[in-house]
């Protein structure tokens, strides 16, 4: 049963721009392959962390929106766990409050970009 | 024995009208609270970035357990610290 999945994650900011992208590429192809689609894409940039996470007290932040199949959401996990590039990780489900919302968003976006 | 009238105060007695207090969710429609806006949950938490209770805030039950929840998860994400002073 397809379900719309929201992951952000956090990748330790030690990496090259290059790696911190491959990070990202691998975990898209990761979705694309099992059948899943990528809705949306964010990358948020180095940020200050609020606390420090493995003493370090910046981190990229990354946003990725998907559809994918519920069994899959286990197997993602257990690889955004066992990569060590990424220090931490939240994947939410997405409720039709959340996509409607997230829907809204982009279109601001959108809008504001071609004005 | 003195009339009412007689007392007379320097200052008339104001009492604290109690400002009516509503629910911000339910009054602005919003059905989703984002955990991602740190600058919009700050407005939960106090300076030491502790959850305010619904008595100072006024939101109603079901919208304080999704705030806690978005605020639990963006301490998660560590985009709000879950202990800080002068959080402001």
């Amino acid at each position: 049963m397809l379900n719309q999945y929201e992951t952000v994650f956090i990748v330790t900011p030690v990496l090259s721009e290059a790696q911190m992208k491959e990070t990202v590429q691998k975990f898209k192809k990761l979705i694309t392959d099992n059948s899943g689609s990528v809705v949306h894409e964010e990358d948020w940039g180095l940020k200050k962390l609020a606390y420090p996470i493995q003493k370090k007290t910046t981190g990229f932040y990354n946003l990725l929106e998907f559809k994918v199949d519920t069994s899959f959401i286990q197997k993602l996990e257990l690889d955004l766990k066992h990569d060590e590039r990424i220090i931490r990780f939240l994947t939410v489900s997405m409720d039709k409050h959340a996509i409607e919302y997230a829907q809204k968003k982009r279109n601001k976006q959108n809008e504001k970009k071609e004005a | 024995m003195a009339v009412d009238k007689d007392i007379r105060f320097l200052t008339p007695p104001s009492f604290e009208v109690r400002k009516k207090k509503y629910c911000r969710f339910k009054k602005s429609r919003i059905k989703f609270i984002d955990y991602k806006d740190p600058n919009f949950l700050k407005k939960f938490l106090n300076e030491q970035g502790k959850l305010l209770p619904r008595r100072v805030t006024g939101t109603s039950l079901k919208y304080q357990r999704k705030v806690s929840m978005a605020v639990k998860r963006a301490r998660h994400l560590a985009l709000l610290p879950y202990m800080a002073d002068l959080l402001k």
